[in-house]
C-alpha cells in the first residue's frame, strides 16, 4: 500500500544550510535510502548521499535518521508511524561536505596509526595452525563494515572534542586493535599503545557503540573491555607487575 | 577558455583503477616492486562491490579433501566455463589461488578453521571437492579489508571518491587519466606509466541486479574507448538466487553457500525441482535421487552432488523455466528452503549474513520459513581482453584485473573463482604492470587537447539549459536490456535492443543535471551512463552474433552449444568512425596437456592415468 | 552573518538535546530512582543492627556475620566469632553490616556494566545514545585520571566470588532448623538469592579475563578447562547487565523479608509450622 509521507532532510555544506521538506510517495517494503533515491530522482537530482551494496554489507550509507545513526538501507519505513515526519541527518560526529555526506577521512587517518599484522613465522609444513576456537573472537570484530556509526555515536568523538584532540581513537579502532591484539598469530606488543597512543582510558564504557552497531558486535564487553583489562595487567595491577618484576 | 595546466595534476608510476579486491592486490604489487603507486576508487575505501561477496575463495589447497589439487579445479573451471576459458588464464588461476589464500592469512586474514586449525573449505556450485576458503558468509569483506589494512602500511596514495573519465594516451601508449572528485566536482590529471584498470562489471544495466551503483562499466568503457579490444561480453551471469521480494532489494544475492550448505530449491508444489534439470554433461556427477544427494551432505564420499549445486547457469535457467511454466512463488521466484533442512542455531552460525540480511530487509526467518529467490544478474564474464601471464590489453601500458577482464571464467564462471581471480590476476596485473614499467624508455607525456575535449564533454551536462533527465534514461536503460538481452534471447529481440540503446545513445548526448558540480549526484549519473551504454551496447552486439547457447549465453533460436562457436570468441573494438565493431575471431587451440586434463574422466585423473606428469 | 559552526548538520545542541523521537530519557530516570532507592534503603537497613535474622534465615546484608550485633543473643548461631567486640569505638555505627558491606559495594561500584548506567543516569555523559551530555564544555577526562582506580575493578572481585559461596552457605543452612530439614519461603527467597548474585559475579568481566580472556589461545584446539570456563563466564556476562538488575533488586527484597519476619509483620510460609 502506498501513502505519502513527510521527510524533513538537512541540506547544505561546510558553509550552512537548513532543513527541508519532501512529500514523497512511500512503497511497502521501502527502506529510508529507496525513499531518499526516489527524492533524488524525482524532486531533488542532486541531493547528495553516500550508499554502494543496499544490504547493509558495505556501511556507507550511514547517516542520523530521527536523532538516532542508523544504515538507511536497513532502517525499515514500516518501523515508523504513518503520520511520523522523519528527520534525515547528517553524522554530527564528522564535518559535512554536502548534505547527508559527511568528510570521514579522520577515520583512515586513525587506521593507518595502528601498526601492521605481525605474524608469528609458520609452522614446519609452511602453514599456519589457529582454532575456532580461539579465533571466534577475533571473527567478530573482523565482521565490521567500517560504516563509523560508533564513532558518529562515541560521545568522546562526538561531544568531547575526542576527534579534534586526536585523544581517542574511537570504538572502531579499539575493536580493530583487539582484533589484532587478541589473534593468535600476531606477535607485536600493542597494550602500551592502546593506552598511550589510543586512549583506552578515554571510553567510559558507556556503550552507544554498541547500541548502534549494525553488524551487532558486542564492541564494548568483547572488545574494549577485555583491551581496558590487558591495560591494567600491565600498568595498574601491582601484583601482575611486581609478579613480572620477579618471575620476568 | 580552459586551460589545462590550471587543472590539478598528480604524478604516479603506477594508477589502479578501481579499489575491490583486484585493484588493491595489483598496487600492493606495483607497491612491492618499489613503484609510486596511487588508487582510484569512486566511493570510500573499503566499501567497494568485493565487500557483497560471501560464498568464500577457490583454491586447491585440498585441506578438506586431500584428494583436490590444481589440475581438479582447473577442470572444473573448464568445464563450468563450457571450455571457453582462456586456457592459460584458467591454469595460472588454479595453480596460483592457494598461494595467494595464504598470503592473506599471512597479512592478516582469519579464515574459518578445520579442527585441525587449518583453513577450513567449504563446497560450492561446480567445484568436485570442498574447497572454498571462506568467513561464514562474509568472505568478501574479509578480504578487502585485509587487503585494505595491509595496503595502507605499503605507502599506496588512495584517491577516494574520484572518477576516471578517459585514459590519456601519447601516443600508442598509456600516458595518465583524467578523473574528477566527487566531492568537488573538480578535474584531476594522473600522470602515469601504466594504468591497471579493476574497475569491475556492468551489472547497472540491468534492472534486477546485485551490483551495486558503482558497476557501471567505466574501466570496460574506458578501455574501449582508449582503443583496447573488448571480449566474450555476451557471457553475462545470472545469479540463480537473488532475493524477488521487497521490490526495493529485488536482486540482492543470497549466497549460494545456502545451497553449500544443503538448502534446496523447490516449487510451489512443494518438489524439488532440480531433479528434473540435469544436463547430459553433468548426469555421471549428480545425485539421482534425494537419498543420494543427502548422503553427499553427510559427507558420503562415493556420493554424488545435489542438483542444486549445478553450475549458475544451469540453475538460473531451471528457476526461469519453473516460473514461466506457472510453478513459481508468489513474488515471482522459487522457494529456497534451508529452515527444514538445519536446526535454526547451525543456519544463523553459518549463515549469519544471510540470516540479518532476510530478518532486517525482508522481514523473513530463514530458519523457520523459506526464502523466495530468483536469477540477478550478476556478473560479466566478458570485459577487456588481456594476455594471461602479464594483463596487458592490446594498449601498451593498460592493464586490467578481475571482473573487468575477459577470458579467465569462459561462458560461465564458477562461485568462488571470482575472490581467487581477484588475487590471482590482481598479482600479476602488477607484476606486468612493472615489467611493462621496467622496459619503458622515454616516460609518455599527457596531450593537452585530449584532456580538453574530455572536460568539455563532460561539463556541457551541467552547463546545458535543458535536457534530458540522467534517471530517466537509466531506467529506460534497464527496461532495454531486461526485455532484449535477458537470460534467454533471440535474434529479433536483441536487434530491437541493439536499435533502442542506439536511440539511447543520441539521448545520451542531451543530458542534463541541474545544480552544481559539487558532489552532485544527477551529474555522476549522466557521466557514468556514458560507460554503462558502452557496455551495454557490447553486450548485445556480441549476443546476437554468437549464434549458439553456452554458459550463460543461452539464444532461443540457438539452442544448444555449437561445435564451431568452441573455436571463437566476439571482439569488440571503436572503428575509426567512432561505431562498435565485432568480429568474430579464432581462438589459438589449447595446450594438448591442459586440453587433456579439462577432457579427463574424474577418475582418470585422479589415478595418474591423465596429467600426471603436468606440473 | 555566517550561520554558526554549530547549525551545520542542523544537530541540537546542549544537555538533553537531540533529534531523538523515542523515550531514551526512561533509562537514565529509571536507573537514578532505583540506584537511590537501594542506597537509602540499604543505609538505612545496615545501619540497624537488628533485626537481621529470622529463625534458620539471615539477612544477605549481614552476611558473613563476623560478630553478632551488640546485645543480639539469638544472633550468636549465625556468628563466625561470636559476639560483638568490647573494643569497637564508639563513634563507628555498632551494627555487623558495616564491617563487610564496602566488599560487595565496592565491587558493585567498580563494575563495568554500573559503571556505563551511572556514568549515563548520574554524570550524564552521556545521558542517552546521540543525546547532548551534561557539562558538555567542560575538558573530558574519562577514565584516566581522577577515576583511574576503577582499574582496581579485579581487586574487589575475590571478596565478591567468596561472598557468593557464603550465600550459598547461608542458602543451604536456612533449609535447616532446630535439627529438623524443611523448607520456608525464607529459604527459596535466599536460594533465588545466592542464585543471582551468583550469575552476576561470575559474569564479571575481570573474572573473565582473569580465568581465560587474557591468553590469546585458550584452547589451541584442546578442551581446555581455560576455554570452558571463560565460554561460561560469557554466557554469564552476556547478561550481566540482567543480573545486576535482578541480582541488586532480589538481595533488597531478601533483607526485607527476614527484616518483616523478624520484626513480626508477615509469618513466615514453612514446613516446620512455626
Amino acid at each position: 500500500m502506498a501513502t505519502t509521507r513527510t521527510f524533513r532532510i538537512w541540506r547544505g555544506d561546510a558553509r550552512g544550510g537548513g532543513f527541508e521538506q519532501f512529500e514523497i510517495q512511500v512503497d511497502e517494503g521501502m527502506v529510508v535510502l529507496d525513499v531518499l533515491h526516489r527524492i533524488q530522482a524525482q524532486q531533488a537530482n542532486d541531493l547528495a548521499l553516500r550508499w554502494n551494496c543496499k544490504a547493509g554489507k558495505c556501511g556507507s550509507c550511514s547517516m542520523e535518521i530521527n536523532g538516532k545513526p542508523k544504515l538507511a538501507c536497513m532502517t525499515r519505513m514500516n518501523s515508523f508511524a504513518e503520520s511520523e515526519t522523519i528527520t534525515v541527518q547528517p553524522l554530527k560526529t564528522f564535518p559535512v561536505m554536502k548534505d547527508l555526506v559527511t568528510d570521514v577521512s579522520w577515520n583512515y587517518a586513525q587506521n593507518k596509526r595502528i601498526p601492521k599484522f605481525q605474524p608469528r613465522p609458520r609452522d614446519p609444513d609452511g602453514a599456519y595452525r589457529m582454532y575456532q576456537e580461539d579465533v571466534d573472537r577475533v571473527q567478530e570484530f573482523r565482521k565490521c563494515i567500517e560504516c563509523y556509526l560508533c564513532q558518529d555515536v562515541c560521545h568522546v568523538l562526538r561531544d568531547r572534542h575526542g576527534r579534534e584532540q586526536n585523544t581517542f581513537v574511537g570504538p572502531r579502532f579499539l575493536i580493530r586493535l583487539a582484533s589484532l591484539e587478541m589473534h593468535p598469530l600476531d606477535t607485536a606488543d600493542r597494550i602500551p599503545a592502546v593506552r598511550d597512543e589510543f586512549g583506552s582510558g578515554m571510553c567510559n564504557i558507556t556503550k552507544c557503540c554498541t547500541e548502534v552497531c549494525p553488524e551487532h558486535i558486542h564492541i564494548t564487553d568483547n572488545g574494549i573491555i577485555p583491551l581496558k583489562e590487558r591495560v591494567v595487567d600491565r600498568f595498574y595491577d601491582p601484583i601482575a607487575m611486581l609478579m613480572r618484576k620477579i618471575f620476568g | 577558455m580552459l586551460n589545462v595546466s590550471e587543472i590539478q595534476t598528480i604524478d604516479h608510476d603506477v594508477l589502479v583503477v578501481g579499489a575491490g579486491g583486484a585493484g588493491l592486490r595489483a598496487a600492493i604489487e606495483c607497491s612491492a616492486r618499489k613503484l609510486s603507486t596511487g588508487v582510484v576508487s569512486k566511493s570510500l575505501l573499503g566499501k567497494a562491490h568485493t565487500v557483497m561477496a560471501e560464498g568464500g575463495m577457490a583454491a586447491a589447497m585440498g585441506n578438506v579433501d586431500q584428494r583436490d589439487n590444481w589440475k581438479v579445479h582447473f577442470r572444473d573451471t573448464m568445464r563450468g566455463g563450457k571450455f571457453l576459458n582462456d586456457w592459460r588464464m584458467a591454469e595460472l588461476h588454479a595453480k596460483h589461488a592457494p598461494a595467494r589464500v595464504h598470503e592473506l592469512e599471512e597479512w592478516g586474514a582469519v579464515f574459518d578453521r578445520t579442527k585441525e586449525g587449518l583453513i577450513s573449505q567449504r563446497n560450492f556450485g561446480g567445484h568436485r571437492y570442498p574447497r572454498l576458503a571462506h568467513v561464514g558468509d562474509r568472505t568478501g569483506l574479509e578480504l578487502i579489508r585485509t587487503l585494505q589494512d595491509h595496503g595502507v602500511h605499503s605507502g599506496i596514495s588512495f584517491h577516494m571518491e574520484c572518477t576516471g573519465l578517459e585514459i590519456l594516451k601519447d601516443g600508442d601508449r598509456v600516458a595518465g587519466l583524467l578523473g574528477y572528485w566527487r566531492e568537488t566536482g573538480r578535474f584531476v590529471i594522473f600522470r602515469c606509466k601504466a594504468v591497471i584498470l579493476a574497475t569491475g562489471g556492468g551489472g547497472k544495466a540491468w534492472p534486477v541486479t546485485s551490483n551495486s551503483w558503482e558497476y557501471t562499466g567505466d574501466g570496460t568503457a574506458m578501455a574501449y574507448n582508449a582503443g583496447a579490444e573488448l571480449m566474450d561480453l555476451e557471457f553475462t551471469q545470472f545469479h540463480p538466487t537473488g532475493m524477488v521480494w521487497p521490490l526495493s532489494v529485488r536482486g540482492i544475492l543470497v549466497t549460494e553457500g545456502v545451497r553449500g550448505d544443503g538448502g534446496v530449491l523447490k516449487n510451489n508444489k512443494g518438489e524439488r525441482f532440480m531433479f528434473n534439470y540435469i544436463s547430459e554433461r553433468f548426469a555421471p556427477e549428480t545425485a539421482a535421487t534425494v537419498e543420494e544427494a543427502d548422503r553427499w551432505l553427510k559427507g558420503d564420499k562415493t556420493a554424488r552432488r545435489p542438483p542444486e549445486l549445478l553450475t549458475r547457469d544451469e540453475v538460473a535457467r531451471a528457476i526461469t523455466a519453473e516460473v514461466k511454466a506457472g510453478r513459481g512463488s508468489p513474488h515471482g521466484g522459487v522457494f529456497l528452503d534451508i529452515a527444514s533442512r538445519l536446526p535454526a542455531d547451525v543456519i544463523k552460525k553459518k549463515l549469519p549474513s544471510m540470516y540479518h540480511q532476510f530478518i532486517e530487509l525482508a522481514e523473513v526467518d530463514i530458519t523457520k520459513e523459506p526464502m523466495e529467490v530468483g536469477p540477478t544478474l550478476h556478473y560479466f564474464m566478458g570485459g577487456i581482453k588481456v594476455d594471461a601471464d602479464s594483463q596487458m590489453s592490446s594498449v601498451p601500458g593498460l592493464f586490467g584485473a578481475g571482473e573487468c577482464t575477459a577470458g579467465m571464467h569462459g561462458a560461465n564462471r564458477l562461485g568462488g573463482n571470482s575472490l581467487s581471480d581477484l588475487v590471482v590476476f590482481g598479482k600479476l596485473a602488477g607484476e606486468g604492470a612493472a615489467n611493462y614499467i621496467e622496459k619503458l624508455g622515454t616516460p609518455p607525456k599527457v596531450p593537452d587537447a585530449h584532456v580538453t575535449s574530455a572536460v568539455r564533454a563532460a561539463t556541457d551536462i551541467l552547463n546545458r539549459e535543458s535536457g534530458a533527465n540522467p534517471y530517466l534514461l537509466h531506467e529506460k536503460l534497464q527496461e532495454t536490456m531486461a526485455k532484449g538481452v535477458g537470460i534467454v534471447r533471440v535474434k529479433e529481440e536483441l536487434e530491437q535492443a541493439i536499435a533502442e540503446i542506439e536511440a539511447h545513445k543520441k539521448e545520451a548526448e542531451t543530458l542534463k543535471a541541474p545544480g552544481a558540480s559539487q558532489y552532485n549526484p544527477g551529474w555522476h549519473e549522466a557521466l557514468a551512463m556514458r560507460s554503462l551504454l558502452v557496455t551495454s551496447e557490447a553486450v548485445a552486439r556480441c549476443a546476437l552474433m554468437r549464434e549458439e547457447s553456452r554458459g550463460a549465453h543461452t539464444r532461443l533460436d540457438h539452442p544448444g552449444e555449437s561445435k564451431e562457436w568452441v573455436n571463437f570468441n566476439c571482439v569488440v573494438t571503436r572503428g575509426p568512425d567512432g561505431a562498435m565493431r565485432v568480429e568474430k575471431r579464432p581462438r589459438p587451440p589449447g595446450p594438448a596437456g591442459l586440453v587433456a586434463i579439462a577432457n579427463a574422466k574424474i577418475e582418470d585423473l585422479e589415478s595418474g592415468a591423465v596429467g600426471a606428469d603436468a606440473k | 552573518m555566517a550561520p554558526h559552526p554549530s547549525a551545520i548538520g542542523g544537530h541540537a545542541q546542549g544537555f538533553g538535546a537531540t533529534e531523538r523521537k523515542d523515550g531514551w530519557w526512561v533509562e537514565p530516570i529509571v536507573t537514578v530512582v532505583v540506584f537511590l532507592a537501594f542506597v537509602v534503603y540499604t543505609t538505612w537497613a545496615a545501619l540497624q543492627g537488628t533485626h537481621y535474622h529470622w529463625g534458620p534465615y539471615l539477612s544477605p546484608f549481614y552476611s558473613p556475620l563476623l560478630f553478632a550485633a551488640p546485645g543480639d543473643a539469638a544472633g550468636l548461631h549465625h556468628s563466625w566469632f561470636g559476639a560483638w567486640p568490647s573494643w569497637w569505638p564508639s563513634f563507628v555505627p555498632a551494627s555487623p553490616a558495616v564491617l563487610i558491606l564496602i566488599f560487595p559495594g565496592s565491587f558493585r561500584f567498580t563494575c563495568y556494566y554500573y559503571r556505563k548506567a551511572y556514568y549515563r543516569a548520574f554524570t550524564g555523559s552521556p545521558p542517552g545514545c546521540a543525546v547532548g551530555p551534561l557539562a558538555g564544555r567542560r575538558p573530558y577526562r574519562g577514565e584516566t585520571f581522577l577515576l583511574l582506580f576503577q582499574n582496581l575493578h579485579r581487586y574487589t572481585m575475590p571478596f565478591a566470588v567468596l561472598l557468593v559461596f557464603i550465600l550459598s552457605y547461608d542458602a543451604v543452612v536456612s533449609y535447616w532448623w532446630d535439627g529438623r530439614v524443611g523448607v520456608g519461603v525464607g529459604s527459596i527467597v535466599l536460594t533465588l538469592n545466592a542464585i543471582l548474585i551468583g550469575a552476576y559475579t561470575f559474569g564479571c568481566h575481570s573474572f573473565r579475563h582473569l580465568i581465560g580472556g587474557r591468553t590469546d589461545c585458550m584452547s589451541c584446539g584442546k578442551a581446555t578447562l581455560k576455554y570452558g570456563a571463560w565460554k561460561r563466564a560469557s554466557w554469564f556476562n552476556e547478561r550481566h547487565m540482567e543480573f545486576a538488575w535482578l541480582s541488586l533488586v532480589w538481595v533488597m527484597v531478601a533483607d526485607l523479608y527476614v527484616r518483616l519476619l523478624s520484626m513480626g509483620v508477615i509469618t513466615d510460609l514453612n514446613t516446620w509450622g512455626r
